[in-house]
């Protein structure tokens, strides 16, 4: 608890952001490159499916992600509606974008994959129907986010949002034991442990502690981002007030320090 | 539960004078669906094998018109603020007002949906599994509406805003009610499917009044 209400401080946040920043973006690229080397080059074709294979390395992590993203924003969220934490909507608005782009290349190498697998580009089925509805809570979630002039009150709405849709996210991972999908039952996630090969595991692991390293990145990037522009317009407003309020002749002296 | 059935009255009495609300619905839905001969062609066995998704399709669009509307007057006159004040916790008043609305609009597309089911050609058998799903169906679709007009009360391009909101949540409702009249038509029975259209709408209940009236209060902030 104490922890939460110390990154409360934007000042505070921003100097552990710029602390912890280089870190997670050189752990993003060591992973990543570690995991696509195996992924590609090192780890066995499928007995079945050969070479294409290998688009699993990016697909399944892509949606691990995708899912994992909602469950930080919907976290995030509740965090705000029921604490107030400051920064809590501060990460849920910055997190969708991203949890958006990997549901949209957990869709996109999803089709890819089933073309020469499944012999079609989509189906109509209960795993592939809820991961795209999940794709457009994501873009609900970002337009009811700016879709106010306040944004203190695009960002509680879209909380609200978030929870709602929460309810998508167990329809998505037990969509595959609930109906007869074309898209295959989990394989790694099962209560009598993964039912894949170490070496094809491996680097399945990587590529998903690769891309949640590049997911904190990216959301400590955007969210000192959202916290600058914040800053920057309270500061233009403020000179704009002082503007009108004094004199037009001292033009440069009236600046307002930020 | 007085308070709660005079909410109910006078949103009926404000629909009822503000015109033919009800009736525009329903003519809306049944151009709509008369659309689809025209586009599809006036093949009888095609018509009536996508008869059930044109007319679930169509009466959850027919659903969608009037939901903007559902707080938008209240809020700019005022009675919201009064409303939220009330007596009567907030989640109720939201209760009575998607009740209000699913009289003045579910209701006329549940009972004009038998009459286009049979201008489609639809099986027989379809439509005594067609107006129980449309009765477990429609107060859903208006729950779910309830909390998209909460949540955009006040947005820019709310209108547009409030469709790309709540059609994702419409799916399940739609996925089972076109399930169950197609499931009729095959002769199986729809029991499982009204079933689950059943419990869709008791689990809304509650979700669609907290998450509306929730949504209301920061908009009343």
């Amino acid at each position: 608890m104490t922890a939460m209400q110390g990154f409360a401080n934007p000042t505070r946040f921003m100097r552990a952001a710029a602390a912890v920043l280089p870190w997670s973006a050189g752990v993003t690229i060591a992973l990543l490159a570690a995991g696509l080397y195996l992924g590609l080059f090192v780890a066995p074709p499928d007995y079945q499916q050969g070479e294409t294979v290998r688009i699993m390395y990016v697909h399944v992590p892509a949606a691990w992600m995708a899912l994992f993203i909602y469950t930080c924003i919907a976290a995030a969220s509740a965090t705000a509606l029921i604490w107030r934490h400051p920064l809590a909507d501060v990460a849920a608005r910055a997190a969708s974008p991203v949890g958006a782009g990997f549901t949209f290349i957990a869709l996109v190498t999803g089709s890819l994959w089933g073309k020469p697998m499944w012999g079609t580009w989509w189906v109509w089925d209960a795993r592939l129907t809820s991961v795209l509805i999940l794709f457009f809570l994501y873009v609900g979630h970002m337009a009811l986010a700016n879709a106010f002039d306040d944004p203190t009150r695009g960002a509680r709405s879209a909380a609200i949002l978030a929870l709602v849709g929460f309810v998508n996210v167990p329809i998505i991972k037990f969509s595959v034991d609930w109906w007869n999908t074309l898209h295959q039952p989990t394989s790694v996630a099962r209560l009598d442990g993964p039912a894949i090969d170490p070496a094809m595991l491996v680097p399945l692991l990587l590529m998903a502690l690769a891309f949640t390293a590049y997911f904190v990145t990216v959301l400590l990037l955007r969210m000192r981002a959202e916290l600058v522009g914040a800053r920057l317009r309270a500061a233009q407003f403020g000179r704009a007030r002082q503007g009108r309020g004094a004199a037009a002749s001292a033009g440069a002296g009236t600046a307002v320090r930020p | 539960m007085t308070a709660f059935l005079r909410l109910v009255r006078r949103d009926l009495l404000l629909a009822f004078r503000q015109g033919a609300d009800a009736a525009l619905v329903v003519v809306f839905f049944a151009l709509a669906v008369l659309l689809f001969p025209f586009g599809v062609g006036p093949e009888p066995n095609m018509l009536a094998r996508i008869g059930a998704g044109i007319l679930w399709v169509m009466a959850l669009l027919a659903a969608l018109l009037s939901l903007e509307r559902l707080f938008l007057a209240d809020h700019e006159d005022g009675s919201l603020d009064l409303l939220a004040l009330a007596p009567l916790p907030l989640e109720l008043v939201v209760l009575a007002k998607v009740a209000a609305h699913w009289l003045t609009t579910g209701l006329p597309l549940m009972l004009t949906a038998p009459f286009l089911a049979l201008l489609l050609g639809m099986d027989a058998a379809a439509i005594p599994a067609l107006v129980p799903a449309l009765l477990l169906g429609t107060p859903t679709l208006s729950l779910i509406g309830a909390i998209g007009a909460a949540l955009t009360l006040g947005a820019r391009r709310g209108g547009v805003l409030l469709p790309l909101l709540i059609l994702p949540l419409y799916v399940p409702v739609l996925v089972f009610g076109v399930a169950a009249v197609d499931a009729a038509a095959a002769g199986l029975t729809p029991r499982p499917h009204l079933l689950i259209l059943g419990g869709l709408l008791l689990g809304a209940l509650p979700l669609a009044a907290w998450a509306s009236a929730a949504a209301l209060r920061q908009a009343l902030d």
